[in-house]
């Protein structure tokens, strides 16, 4: 399980299903509907998003609502560079990134020294703090934001505007990065340190395991992956204002997407994104009228409903199946 | 010199003294018991050395170097590191995992981690349990859990607070086993003990807490023939029956 250089049955699940994602764009249904196109690109970003999150929220145990201020810090590293520089955005991606892992670090080094739910309270006045500085902050554009203005479209200035393909593989590039870094993670000392982290700060402790310096590297990755995912989210939005990425609803969705598909666990992130964004998706497209907040309501329940159910999510009810199958399985072979 | 000096140890919480001007010595190599009645502050003493509570006076000396304010993990990465008394599995971890853990310290290499984790798990016999998550364990395999994770560490000095409480006779007669095994590897070992049997097979040397005051120390024989011990702790009866059954003669 943990030898190095080996491929195992569970990489071959996973590199299988990377080809199945990458294959998509080119059957009939992808092109059928640009409305289905986008809410696939979504699912790729938020289970990344997700999946972001999980290394701290899940992994580390450490629950931040906070992270839609890294994912904004992002999205305007690549916004400043298009729109106010006039530059490609990929120096803005990795400067926002950079800035999201040091604003991260610097927030968390004095909320880490508060123990349990203050963390998790503190996080949720960043994002307040954060929302009315960018506000009022003239020079990134203030409430209005940043507005893209039209270039050449391809990977260089990374926009399209008439294919989604584009975008598609774009976002799913990220998804591979992140959840890549995250099996690589999982079977590292690293991981074996977060979860130790989240299971008992003080054992780790007494193993020689540097708990302050371990939640604070999951931080900065953690905020460092959601800073990339903002930047895409800017790319194609072909904008980005306060409200738009800086708020407790985004906030909510890195929290709740793994809460939902599972908390600590590879595959969650994916399948709560898969959960709940065509369900966002498709609620705004067709009760849009009635205002927001229905999503979030359905949100809500399906969340209260699972976790109740099975607080280890999507992942625990799955798990529950199989081995409830192999069981029967091993049950007949004995007969 | 000493594996471990404490020098006139303290610790205070508010006006409870819960060590109070404590001194002795751990050589390198020896088997120290750490007696007392409940309270007399031996966990206490633990947390002191192992870097979880500040003492408010006095000193520790690991391996020549002042370890007084010392983080635990600093503690723990120079090579002394504890058990708790109440254990503490990494509950939603496999024991595998658990062990591991501790097997990192020396390195990140997962395959040489792996290989230093089996084989604590299996001087504590644990092998069989190693896939099942650490919190669903009965309690003896969860304290020999606490022994084997530490030990994993590769330690110098391992300190095992109670590590024998609450087991069954056979289950402590196999915690001895695996303690004798880790002093023929050379570990260097700090006990705590309530079983009296248990520690004086043991033990080169006693250390006896009272009310956070050290009333006495030395030999497992002179421990049981000294009259304030007998009088604080053991009582008369029962060294009469430890001489008796023989068990003080330990084979040295
Ligand atoms: N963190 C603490 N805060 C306050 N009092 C404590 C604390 N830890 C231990 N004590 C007190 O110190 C004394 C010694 O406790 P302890 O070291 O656990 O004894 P032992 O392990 O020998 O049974 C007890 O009176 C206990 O209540
Ligand atoms: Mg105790």
């Amino acid at each position: 399980m943990l030898t190095k250089g080996k491929i195992d049955r569970k990489d071959l699940f996973w590199l299988g299903l990377l080809a199945v994602f990458a294959a998509i764009p080119v059957t009939p249904w992808f092109n059928h509907s640009s409305f289905a196109q986008h809410v696939l690109i979504q699912v790729f970003l938020y289970s990344s998003m997700a999946q972001a999150w999980n290394i701290l929220g899940g992994y580390c145990g450490q629950v931040s609502f906070g992270h839609s201020v890294f994912f904004g810090i992002g999205a305007y590293g690549a916004g400043m560079a298009v729109v106010k520089f006039g530059l490609i955005p990929w120096p803005g991606i990795l400067a926002g990134a950079v800035i999201a892992a040091v604003v991260a670090v610097a927030i968390s080094y004095p909320c880490f020294k508060l123990k349990g739910h203050y963390f998790a309270i503190a996080t949720f006045a960043i994002v307040e703090i954060f929302n009315r500085l960018f506000m009022v902050w003239y020079w990134v554009g203030g409430a209005i934001g940043l507005d893209y203005g039209f270039t050449q479209p391809g990977w260089k200035n990374f926009v399209w505007y008439q294919s989604k393909v584009g975008y598609f593989y774009g976002v799913l590039l990220l998804f591979m990065l992140v959840f890549g870094i995250v099996r690589w993670i999982e079977r590292h000392r690293f991981g074996f340190y977060l979860r130790a982290v989240r299971e008992g700060q003080e054992t780790a402790e007494s193993l020689g395991v540097n708990s302050t310096r371990v939640k604070l590297s999951a931080m900065a990755l953690s905020a460092f992956l959601a800073a990339l995912c903002g930047a895409f989210f800017a790319q194609y939005n072909y904008r980005v204002d306060p409200p738009m990425v800086m708020s407790l609803d985004m906030s909510m969705k890195f929290v709740l997407i793994t809460i939902l598909g599972g908390l600590g666990t590879f595959y969650g992130p994916l399948l709560g994104a898969a959960l709940l964004i065509p369900l966002q998706e498709y609620t705004r497209a067709y009760l849009g009228g009635i205002g927001g907040g229905v999503d979030l309501i359905i949100f809500g329940l399906l969340i209260v409903i699972v976790v109740v159910y099975q607080p280890k999510g999507i992942m625990g009810i799955l798990d529950r199946i199989l081995n409830g199958i192999r069981r029967s399985r091993s049950g007949e072979g004995g007969k | 010199m000493a594996l471990l000096e404490v020098r006139n140890l303290t610790m205070k919480f508010g006006s409870l003294v819960a060590c109070n001007d404590v001194s002795f010595d751990v050589e390198k190599g020896s088997v120290v018991g750490l007696i007392g009645p409940n309270g007399a502050g031996k966990t206490t003493l633990f947390n002191c050395v192992s870097g979880f509570y500040k003492p408010t006076s006095g000193k520790l000396i690991f391996d020549g170097r002042d370890v007084t304010n010392l983080p635990a993990y600093e503690v723990a990465r120079l090579g002394a590191v504890r058990t708790f008394q109440v254990v503490r599995p990494l509950k939603e971890m496999t024991v595998m995992d658990n062990v591991l853990v501790g097997a990192f310290l020396r390195g990140a290499d997962a395959d040489t981690a792996h290989k230093v984790a089996e084989e604590c798990l299996s001087l504590c016999r644990l092998e069989d349990k190693s896939h099942n998550l650490a919190g669903g364990l009965p309690i003896g395999y969860k304290k020999r859990l606490e022994m084997a994770r530490a030990l994993a560490t590769g330690p110098n000095l391992l300190m095992l607070d109670e590590a024998m409480a609450g087991l069954t006779s056979t289950e402590i007669k196999e915690a001895l086993e695996i303690i004798k095994g880790l002093r023929e590897r050379g570990i260097t070992l700090l006990v705590v003990e309530h079983i009296m049997e248990a520690i004086m097979s043991v033990a080169d040397m006693v250390v006896v807490l009272d009310g956070g005051v050290k009333i006495a120390e030395g030999t497992p024989r002179e421990i049981v023939e000294d009259e304030k011990v007998i009088t604080a702790y053991l009582g008369a009866k029962f060294t009469e029956r430890l001489k008796r059954s023989g068990e003080v003669t330990r084979n040295d």
